[in-house]
């Protein structure tokens, strides 16, 4: 189970670099640059130490060779100053564009995902991923690869100078230093049960605020104010102890390496000072190895912190990858037709059709719509109506079975020209960021303001727009803003009116829409059907008894199928469902 | 900030030890290089190795103490700032309970619940961090200073020099880049709204086959949100290089000096050693601080945030006194010339609504979205007060209750059907803590939910998960309405709470609830002609005002509106 963990880690990081490839002169500069900025780091001091031993005592001093020394110390300083802007800047360039590569990619991959996804998963989710997982795998991987990279090349470059001053002392440090790395293990093993625990109470605590801040009014409507205060102090203190353990002992880990550090510092101290007796190290030299024991063990101490940022940097770039490579809906196909100008016919043959494997649906439904008909979809809330509307739209396809508009199946036309051929009004109404025209001009982007005008005042939505502070310059925002729901739907229907396809689908509304407005909307409906084939999910009498064909679901099938008086004489489910209006009175 | 660290109050000890205790582990620290100069000046050039050996001893010293200064200021500073967002947490969570729905309103509970949550941890890492670093890091420049300033005053002025020269940059660029990063906030939050649209608005967009055009706006706020990116990175980048430059300039000034005073005689070897190990130190503490500032700078704006929340108060003036109880009186309720100006909203939303039903009958309100059924409805509960005229029930003005007697008298079945995590029995024990197996079995059959709940495993026991998605949006309105009705209520309000219901389903409903008792007061909301004909009175509301009362015939036979809405859903009706 680790190998197959491990290979999978290998799979993302074989993508990443993929996305990097495209960079690569980046990438070796930078990493060219890095390794430059490293050993120009690393001569300071020895220079420094070069600098020290000229500088022995009381007229004692040999100036030229200090001011020789400082002459290379004030060149590799600029030198080194130069290297590391320009790594940084490629660092920046390749994080900042790979990000912007991955996110394209999967915002293309959003267009063409099918609905199933899209309605089968969180929103939430999918635009964490497009936007925080992207920053913070990009902000690991390349921080925690340079930091990585620079530490190997530190420890590589340190010991080589060391090497070349002093042996002895050079193993000191190599034999202590790892010391600081195997505790920072050990710490780190030993509180992974804290901190996990400190998620999930946290986790806990979340969840419970957004369930009860978020319906505080129904929290007040029953007087529950006090119990559920009893409950939030209960997974409150519970956190409390958590978070304690789990932060303190996480932050012991610093001072314990940093104590290793100085026990380090101080070995080298003794040592390399006995060393200075005997002569076989000079003043400066030691004080050279000062500088490197400190910064040898810099890099152990980061790496820990490293491993587990580029850890968590995978998993994110795992779960993005994984939205890129959903797959998406079937391609149109090559010799996929453009529908022109249809006529209206439809046509449903033996048509199955299932979200789940599990739950069976539509099964062997057939249905034949001629030109300019009108087809009324009835029944309880959730029974399914939009199942039709996907299918008709092509937003799901059939399991078997096909559907055929003039003849052809839809699978033979490109869906472009098969949703440009109906028009769609949901009661669950979309607008998007933007003016109201903008809005209105979606299915035709090159209408001409009289259009949009004319097909406002055919759809009764002028009137209404006219008075917004910017008439038809509106800005609104995503969920509509403060139009009323009505409204939003006559936008929604103005839309669709300036193309006026031949084939409509339409959503009457239940009951948040006022009688004023429902009947503007009832009136911009009957002008739109005039003639095309329409398919309403109705829901007054009135629509349901003017209809050629009603289709009565329940539970995701579709149980009857006729025109009223027919159904009525089946004196089944619609004929009950029909009745109840009445005598419920 | 200020008024937030009350809640610090119950740590005061450890508010002072952490800090303390870190200052000590960084003097400590500060005597380090003086120690190890002892050992070039005297050990080496004396040759002597027992004094060598006992300066490196002293150097063990010094770190076993630190050790132990350090981890006692962690565990303080971790217990004040845990404890202290504890404290908070609860003090706030209980504050928005004490909010009336006039300030749910304003604030938004999405916003409040960051608060809760993100903005809360921000400021416990805040104050952990601040009472860790805050102090130590300003305290190692200015020591070390001090301690170059022992060492040999000459030289130590190169540090003087250094320091404000390095902060000037450190916080120069900081300063700069800041305001920059919320430029970079705003394109990442449009390239999120996109992508949200995206999502959203999937079915439209592929209906109009936009997908090309949505693909292009999508790439321009990508690439916009590159370039500043860019733009930004190639200023901060500087940091790095630019103090190295300073850090490393005065190095070589320093050893320069040094050389001048050594061969003057004025210090000796070890203490160059000494003086360029401070300034090391010195380069490591300010980038420290530098990052510091940035994390305390996020921690205040979130503590902020919190305290505004701490500044709304409940907007209603509570009764504390408990009236007796006058049952003689049989209006069960009363409006009287009542009228609501929501807050901060121009116009009145409701404009003298005067009407009284008795205890046992239904009243029914009907009108459009918008025309004030609801705000009607919020008033009786009191989740809002009436700014003109008042609201009785049972004889008595709303105000006049304790808060939590009136609530008890009224069951309410809100438009949103709301169920909460947990089983169908503890959601059904919302409405009444004391009800029994044979008052919920009532509730779930007047309710229609009987059906539908003995299908389900484990009936009462069944689990519903969080905002009840594994129930349709009819189950949940039905499991509402027997919530409300397990509270036995004197007052039953049904705020058009069988939207989701077919036709046949409300019906049976309303005739349970008739016949569940004799003098439960319904007062039902409705935008169907059905629901409400039957009752015993019935509100015509338009914009807010009543534009008709009386019986379904009375209103049929003379109010235009009401026929209006009557006739366009039952068209054939009107035709007879």
């Amino acid at each position: 189970m680790k190998d197959s963990r491990k290979t999978e880690q290998l799979e993302i990081i074989k993508k990443v670099l993929n996305y990097i490839g495209k960079y690569k002169f980046f990438l070796i500069a930078s990493v060219i640059l890095a390794a430059v900025s490293v050993i120009l780091t690393l001569y300071i001091p020895i220079l420094t130490g070069e600098a020290v031993d000229y500088v022995i005592g009381p007229a004692n001093v040999d100036f030229a060779g200090v001011f020789d020394v400082l002459k290379t110390m004030a060149v590799v300083i600029a030198l080194t100053a130069i290297v590391q802007w320009l790594m940084n800047a490629c660092n920046n360039k390749i994080a900042y564009q790979v990000v912007r590569d991955v996110r394209e990619d999967a915002f293309r991959k959003i267009e063409i995902l099918p609905l199933k996804y899209i309605d089968g998963h969180d929103h939430g989710d999918i635009i964490g991923r497009v936007i925080a997982d992207v920053d913070q795998f990009s902000e690991g991987l390349l921080m925690g690869f340079t930091q990585f990279f620079t530490g190997v090349v530190t420890i590589i470059g340190t010991l080589i100078f060391m090497l070349t001053i002093n042996v002895p002392t050079t193993l000191v440090v190599v034999v202590l230093t790892p010391v600081s790395f195997f505790v920072a293990g050990f710490i780190a093993k030993r509180i992974m049960g804290m901190t996990r625990l400190q998620a999930q109470t946290r986790g806990e605590q979340t969840a419970l605020i957004n369930e009860m801040i978020a319906n505080e009014q129904v929290v007040q409507a029953f007087g529950q104010e006090v119990k559920v205060q009893e409950r939030f102090d209960e997974v409150n203190n519970r956190l409390e102890k958590a978070s304690v353990n789990a932060i303190f002992f996480s932050s012991l880990t610093n001072p314990c390496t940093r104590f290793v550090n100085s026990l380090v510092y101080a070995a080298v101290g003794v040592i390399g000072a006995f060393l200075a007796i005997s002569g076989r190290i000079s003043v400066g030299q030691l004080s050279s190895f000062l500088s490197y024991a400190n910064q040898y063990t810099k890099p152990f101490n980061e790496i820990s912190g490293v491993v587990t940022e580029l850890q968590n940097a995978i998993i994110c770039a795992g779960r993005i990858f994984a939205l890129i490579e959903e797959e998406p809906q079937i391609p149109d196909a090559e010799d996929a037709k453009i529908l022109e100008n249809p006529s209206g016919n439809i046509e449903m043959e033996k048509v199955y059709f299932s979200y789940t494997d599990e739950q069976k649906l539509i099964e062997n439904f057939n249905l034949k719509v001629e030109p300019g008909q009108r087809v009324a979809i009835v029944g309880p809330t959730g029974c399914g109506k939009t199942t039709i509307i996907n299918l008709l739209m092509r937003f799901y396809d059939v399991k078997s079975g096909k559907i055929q508009v003039d003849g052809t199946d839809i699978r033979e036309l490109t869906r472009e020209s098969l949703r440009t051929g109906y028009g769609m009004v949901l009661q669950e109404t979309w607008l998007k960021a933007g003016t109201i025209k903008d809005n209105i001009v979606m299915g035709k982007p090159d209408a001409t303001m009289e259009e949009v005008v004319a097909a406002a005042k055919a759809s009764h939505a002028h009137s209404f727009i006219k008075r917004l502070p910017n008439g038809y310059d509106t800005v609104i925002s995503e969920d509509g803003g403060s139009l009323s729901q009505g409204q939003k739907q006559l936008l929604c229907i103005t839309r669709v009116m300036l193309c006026l396809p031949p084939m409509l689908i339409l959503d009457e509304a239940t009951s948040s829409i006022d009688t004023r407005t429902e009947i503007r909307i009832q009136k911009a409906f009957a002008t739109m059907m005039e003639g095309r084939t329409s398919f309403i999910v109705a829901h007054r009498l009135s629509t349901i008894r003017e209809a050629d064909i009603i289709l009565v679901m329940k539970d995701g099938n579709i149980i009857e199928q006729g025109n009223h008086e027919e159904l009525l004489a089946q004196n089944g489910f619609y004929a009950n469902m029909y009745l109840s209006q009445f005598t419920a009175s | 900030m200020k008024s937030l660290l009350k809640y610090l109050k119950d740590y005061k000890k450890e508010t002072i030890l952490a800090p303390l205790f870190k200052m000590l582990e960084a003097s400590f620290e500060l005597f380090v290089p003086l120690v190890m100069a002892a050992i070039i000046d005297a050990g080496i050039s004396n040759g002597d190795k027992g004094y060598i050996l006992k300066m490196g001893a002293v150097l063990i010293a010094l770190a076993v103490i630190g050790l132990t200064c350090a981890i006692t200021a962690q565990y303080y500073s971790a217990k004040a700032a845990v404890g202290f967002a504890t404290k908070l947490r609860h003090a706030l969570f209980a504050h928005i309970q004490s909010l009336s729905y006039t300030e749910l309103d304003t604030m938004g509970t999405g916003t409040l619940i960051t608060r809760m949550t993100s903005d809360v941890n921000q400021v416990q890492s805040g104050v952990n961090l601040t009472l860790r670093l805050l102090l130590r890091s300003p305290f190692i420049v200015f020591g070390a200073m001090v301690m170059a300033f022992t060492v040999d005053v000459k030289a130590a002025f190169i540090f003087v020099v250094t320091i404000p020269l390095l902060s000037i940059v450190v916080f120069g660029i900081m300063l700069v880049s800041i305001p920059l990063y919320k430029k970079v906030q705003q394109a990442l939050d449009k390239v999120l709204s996109r992508t949200r649209e995206n999502l959203t608005g999937a079915r439209v967009i592929r209906a109009f086959s936009m997908e090309e055009e949505e693909t292009q706006q999508f790439t321009k706020a990508n690439n916009h949100l590159l370039d500043v990116q860019v733009f930004v990175g190639k200023i901060s980048a500087a940091m790095n290089p630019l103090t190295y430059v300073i850090i490393n300039g005065a190095l070589v000034v320093l050893l320069w000096t040094g050389a001048i005073r050594v061969d003057a005689g004025i210090i000796t070897q070890g203490a160059v050693v000494a003086l360029v190990n401070y300034m090391s130190q010195i380069l490591v503490e300010l980038i420290k601080l530098a990052n510091l500032i940035i994390q305390i700078t996020k921690a205040l704006a979130c503590a902020k945030r919190i305290e505004a929340v701490f500044e709304v108060t409940n907007s209603m003036e509570l009764c504390e006194k408990t009236a007796p109880v006058q049952e003689s009186n049989d209006d069960a309720i009363v409006f009287e010339h009542v009228g609501l100006t929501y807050q901060g909203a121009g116009d009145e939303s409701l404009s003298d609504i005067d009407f009284g039903i008795k205890k046992g009958q239904t009243l029914g309100i009907i009108g459009g979205t918008g025309s004030g059924k609801t705000s009607v409805v919020n008033l009786i509960p009191r989740f809002y007060d009436a700014t003109k005229g008042k609201v009785l029930i049972h004889g008595r003005d709303v105000r006049d209750y304790q808060l939590q007697e009136l609530r008890e008298l009224i069951g309410i079945v809100p438009q949103k059907a709301v169920l909460f995590k947990g089983t169908i029995r503890e959601n059904l024990l919302w409405g009444n803590e004391n009800a029994t197996q044979e008052d919920m079995e009532r509730a779930l059959e007047a309710s229609q939910a009987k059906e539908f709940v003995d299908a389900k495993e484990g009936r009462l026991e069944y689990k519903i998960t969080q905002g009840g998605k594994n129930l349709s949006g009819g189950q949940r309105q039905r499991l509402t309405i027997a919530r409300a009705l397990v509270r036995n209520p004197k007052i039953l309000i049904l705020d058009d709470s069988a939207s989701a219901l077919d036709f046949a389903t409300d019906a049976k409903l309303r005739t349970a609830i008739k016949n569940l008792s004799e003098d439960m007061t319904v007062v039902i909301v409705s935008q169907r002609a059905a629901s409400i004909q039957h009752a015993d009175e019935i509100i015509v509301l338009e914009d807010g005002e009543m534009a008709g009362i009386g019986t379904h015939d009375t209103l049929l036979a003379d109010n235009e509106i009401y026929q209006e809405i009557f006739y366009s859903q039952f068209p054939k009706e009107g035709a007879k």
